[in-house]
């Protein structure tokens, strides 16, 4: 079965996304499986996996990006990450403060 | 940014050339639209989140989840559900580029395979654990740790009824208009729940096991 | 305490005959439970004399075909409003109860008791927020914002009806709670443990989560809704720095209600997970954390307060241009303005927890963020006031309301930089200084902003003005009323009374409490002026018609067209090209022009399914709080199933003809041509016909 050029081209943002998505998986669970790190840097460093993780399914396979028509989504994204930082910053600064004071 | 935009690409799985500016105008708002439910729904995952990581070590004496979390089904469930994501990108470029009916009904029907495995391995997950004696009713970790992945569960469960849906509503109206749109959001929903399902991972699976 | 038998747990759950309060008064017959019976017999009686009588008038398919299963958003904007005026009756006979308890009950248990009055301010706190203010905006919002922006409906306009009946079936779910069980006691922020199964095991937490639950779930849909209206579907040519100041603030709040509604969301859920499931998210034992709570209610309360406020700032904006003659002074520093609240407001939320026991850190961060939301709100006054300043001003009842406003809400301000300051609010905190604070914001912020665009927006919707009298008489009771009812609250509180009491011991308080009933009375008094005012004007409508569209000489797009508006809003979208569009064309003579060119008009179709959803998730929460877990099951299904069933169906939409709309289109041209114009001195006058005279 032949397929057109921007078939290809969009099998192939789906398929780099996928490939990306299970390197980082993957190595997020070979930190964690083999102890390859202290626990508290290996929690950072499949903090900020995952981050990228979430960027790749943003870009790949949602696509979202700086382009024109799919601006008013990132505009969206980036306002609903905003709130979800403060809410959840706020969130755990009380809460741990409050921990803290009550231990 | 006012009204009705150009005829062009919007999203992967719809085009828009050759339909009337009103219709469009329709189908962008559709698409936004649920964009910000996504959103909202997101907040309502970040918030679950934050509970469950100030919960983080109130397990009242009882289970924890050093005990009770497994490597490997917290890998499979992940490789599922991520490659459905991926199967489910052969039903946006099928759609995408006008494909014969069986092609987008055959990639919906492996991501719904896929997503219902994910489902019961979650189920069996939590029946494990219910044996062991880790119920939400033992301890405030186990509350939120429970409520946060069905919460997920609960809403891949929703998705799996949707495709099903999909499947009826193809079987009587064809592929028309609101039939592409319904499968672009389903699309982004069916993303959103693995972007969802990424933070689980991390954060309650990988860290709970490094204890 | 019998056994009750399968069948009965399967059909009427924990229901027990003295869930009723003629039972409870019968048993045991105090003055407190009398009124309680009292209340549940006028419901009952309510609801029976409205659906016998529109039986008896045969009304029931004109109701249902033109009203209740309408996607017309001024028609759901009018039902919401006329949904919240009921609830806001029987919440201002809870706080007339409060009042008249509080004036008795010094040294004296007057004539309520403790937990029947807990149940009172519980439910006016609920209702108040939840089923009028909400109500209010939203139906206001949906009256006029789509015609500012040159729309012909929402982008959801099934959505649009899915929120209207799920908002009734959640007032329907509070009145019932008076005939049946009893209502929460733990205020309208439900904090645990106190709601928890422990202490309060009974429906009355449970009917306050459903309530909640059914109220959010029609916000969070209304608020994408607007949101996605205001992002997609202005018209051609109007930029987002040429949308009307109510439009703004209707996007704000829109984004505010997206953001805001999931914390309530998660903390209802939560703490119903808790209740029914068993679980310890806000227990006191294994686990739990109550501040949770308390963190997630304020990370929905506080953007809640700015959604009830905003859109009043946007009213403001609008009906102080029109009755000044004036453009909007400062537009670009009010809609930042507007802008820099909607963000602040989510930088603020644990001002109200200041007392629950954080490091002083972070109080005094919070309170610094919340002083800095007072400086927008001070450049709009000031915005306000100049627009105002060599104005040809007008004192009409929308204006005398946005005058009392501007006075007396900057009190209420500068109460609320008072609270903003930690160490202070220590000393305040839930005592009725804090009552009197939000009070003062929500009664001349919200509602006088709520009734000014009623009465600014009502010959939009129904073609002819209100009467000026009975309006300047309610401004007059709602400011004196207020002032009476709770600049006494700001004494008795700094003086130490605490609020949510059913009795106090300081013999002091007894001047400010008899004070404030009547500052209640007064306000009963002006709102029964506000129904006289649409009684009065109904009988005299013939002379109070504008057809014409334009009746206050006002700028924005919604009075290019007739009074009332049709259905389709507008013959033909209008090509926008400056702020204040419809105001330039009028001065260039390019107003009042027939189009070149008709098109047919496609709008949805009535449809009952909304209807259906709101009711049948309003009796499935009723089956959840009295553990009828069959009523439950059954009309989750109808529920879910009537809103699967509407994305099988296709027939979803109505062609109204090019020639129709051409020939109704030109009809109205011709009525405005043959009007006379009129200044604004004769635009109280019969002889205003809706047509300005020109500015020029």
């Amino acid at each position: 079965m032949t397929l057109s050029s921007s078939v290809r081209r969009d099998l192939a943002a789906y398929g780099i996304g996928y490939a990306l998505a299970i390197a980082l998986t993957g190595i997020s669970f070979a930190i964690v499986f083999f102890r390859l790190l202290e626990p508290r840097p290996a929690f950072v460093i499949i903090l900020i996996l995952a981050l990228v993780q979430v960027t790749v399914h943003l870009r790949c396979f949602l696509h979202v990006s700086f382009k024109r028509p799919a601006r008013e989504d990132l505009h969206l994204v980036m306002f609903s990450a905003i709130v979800i930082l403060l809410m959840l910053g706020g969130t755990f600064i009380i809460l741990f403060d409050l921990d803290t004071r009550m231990m | 940014m006012s009204g009705v935009s150009e005829p062009e690409l919007r999203h992967v799985g719809l085009t828009l050339e050759g339909v009337p500016p009103l219709k469009r105008a329709q189908v962008e708002s559709d698409v936004f639209g649920f964009w910000a439910f996504l959103m909202s729904d997101a907040l309502i995952f970040a918030l679950l989140f934050a509970i469950y990581a100030t919960m983080i070590g109130r397990y009242a004496g009882g289970p924890t989840p050093g005990q009770e979390f497994k490597f490997h089904s917290a890998f499979w469930e992940t490789a599922l559900l991520l490659t459905s994501s991926f199967t489910y990108g052969g039903v946006s470029i099928a759609l995408k580029h006008d494909a014969k009916r069986r092609w987008i009904v055959l990639f919906t029907a492996i991501t719904f395979c896929l997503g219902a495995y994910f489902v019961r391995m979650e189920c069996h997950e939590f029946t494990t654990m219910f044996h062991d004696g880790a119920t939400p009713e033992d301890s405030g970790y186990l509350s939120s740790f429970f409520v946060l992945v069905a919460m997920h569960g609960f809403h891949v469960t929703c998705g799996l009824i949707w495709m099903l849906l999909m499947g009826a509503q193809m079987a009587i109206h064809g592929i028309d208009q609101r039939v592409k749109v319904n499968f672009v959001r389903l699309g982004l929903f069916w993303h959103f729940l693995d972007i969802v399902w990424v933070c689980i991972f991390t954060i309650v699976y990988l860290h709970g096991l490094q204890r | 305490m019998h056994d009750p038998s399968v069948l009965w747990y399967i059909f009427l759950g924990r229901f027990e005959w003295d869930s009723l309060p003629f039972v409870e008064a019968w048993r045991h017959p105090t003055t407190s439970e009398i009124i309680a019976a009292c209340a549940s017999g006028i419901v009952i009686i309510g609801a029976l004399v409205v659906f016998a009588g529109i039986t008896y008038f045969r009304k029931w398919r004109y109701l249902w075909t033109e009203w209740f299963t309408s996607l017309d958003h001024k028609k759901i904007g009018v039902m919401y409003i006329i949904f919240a005026v009921i609830m806001m009756a029987r919440a201002l006979i809870e706080a007339a109860l409060m009042r008249l308890q509080q004036a008795i009950a010094i040294n004296n248990p007057g004539i309520l008791a403790p937990d029947h009055f807990a149940q009172l301010f519980t439910t006016h706190g609920t209702i108040m927020i939840f089923f009028v203010a909400m109500p209010l905006l939203i139906g206001l919002i949906n009256v006029a914002m789509p015609l500012q922006i040159g729309a012909r409906d929402v982008a959801f306009p099934f959505l649009n009806s899915m929120s209207l009946w799920m908002t009734v079936g959640g007032g329907c779910l509070m009145m019932v709670s008076l005939v049946v069980g009893k209502f929460s006691t733990g205020g309208w922020s439900g904090y645990p443990p106190f709601t928890e199964l422990r202490f309060n095991g009974g429906v009355g937490p449970d009917y306050w989560i459903w309530a909640l639950t059914i109220s959010s779930l029609g916000n969070m849909a209304t608020g994408i809704n607007f949101a996605v209206t205001i992002y997609k579907l202005r018209a051609p040519g109007m930029m987002w720095m040429r949308m009307p100041l109510f439009t703004w603030t209707a996007f704000c709040t829109a984004i505010l209600i997206i953001f805001a509604m999931p914390p309530l969301t998660v903390a209802t859920l939560l703490l119903a997970a808790d209740r029914y499931l068993g679980m310890h998210f806000f227990t006191n034992a294994l686990g739990g954390n109550m501040m949770n709570f308390v963190n997630l209610f304020w990370l929905f309360g506080h953007p809640e307060v700015y959604i009830l406020i905003l859109p009043a700032f946007g009213v403001y904006s609008e009906v102080v241009a029109a009755y000044s003659s004036k453009a909007l002074y400062g537009y670009t520093s009010l809609v930042l303005a507007t802008a820099a609240i909607a963000i602040l407001s989510f930088t603020v939320w644990l001002h109200h927890f200041f007392t629950m026991g954080q490091s002083a850190g972070i109080n005094s961060f919070f309170g610094v963020a919340t002083m800095l939301i007072g400086i927008p709100t001070g450049v709009k006054i000031y915005d306000w006031i100049w627009t105002m300043f060599w104005g040809e001003v007008r004192f009409t009842a929308p204006m005398l309301f946005s005058i009392a406003f501007m006075i007396t809400f900057t009190i209420g301000g500068a109460t609320g930089i008072m609270l903003a300051f930690p160490p202070l609010d220590y000393m305040v905190h839930n005592t009725l200084f804090l009552v009197a604070h939000f009070h003062n914001m929500l009664i001349p912020g919200l509602l006088f902003g709520m009734f000014a665009g009623f009465q600014y927006w009502f010959p939009k919707l129904f073609g002819f003005r209100l009467e000026e009298k009975w309006g300047r008489i309610s401004v007059f009771f709602w400011v004196v009323g207020f002032y009476l009812a709770f600049l006494p609250l700001y004494v008795m509180g700094a003086s130490g009374a605490a609020r949510r009491t059913a009795e106090f011991f300081n013999p002091a308080f007894r001047p400010w409490t008899i004070i404030a009933m009547l500052g209640a009375l007064a306000i009963f008094a002006g709102f029964g002026c506000l129904f006289l005012q649409v009684w009065s004007s109904i009988r005299n409508r013939y002379a109070l018609l504008v057809p014409a569209g334009d009746p206050w000489d006002a700028r924005t797009l919604e009075w290019s067209i007739p009074c009332p508006a049709p259905e389709y809003n507008f013959s033909v979208i209008p090509q926008v090209s400056h702020r204040d569009d419809f105001y330039w064309r009028k001065v260039n003579g390019s107003a009042y022009k027939p189009a070149d060119h008709y098109r047919d008009i496609e709008m949805p179709k009535n449809s009952g399914v909304g209807p259906i959803m709101g009711i049948a998730t309003g009796i499935c929460f009723f089956g959840l709080v009295w553990h009828i877990w069959l009523y439950a099951a059954v009309f989750f299904f109808v529920a879910t199933g009537a809103g699967i069933s509407r994305s099988f169906m296709r027939d979803l939409h109505k062609i109204i003809p090019a020639a129709e709309v051409e020939a109704e289109h030109r009809r109205w041209l011709a009525q405005a041509a043959a009007a006379r114009p009129v200044r604004r001195q004769l635009e109280l006058t019969p002889a205003n016909e809706g047509l300005a005279a020109c500015q020029g």
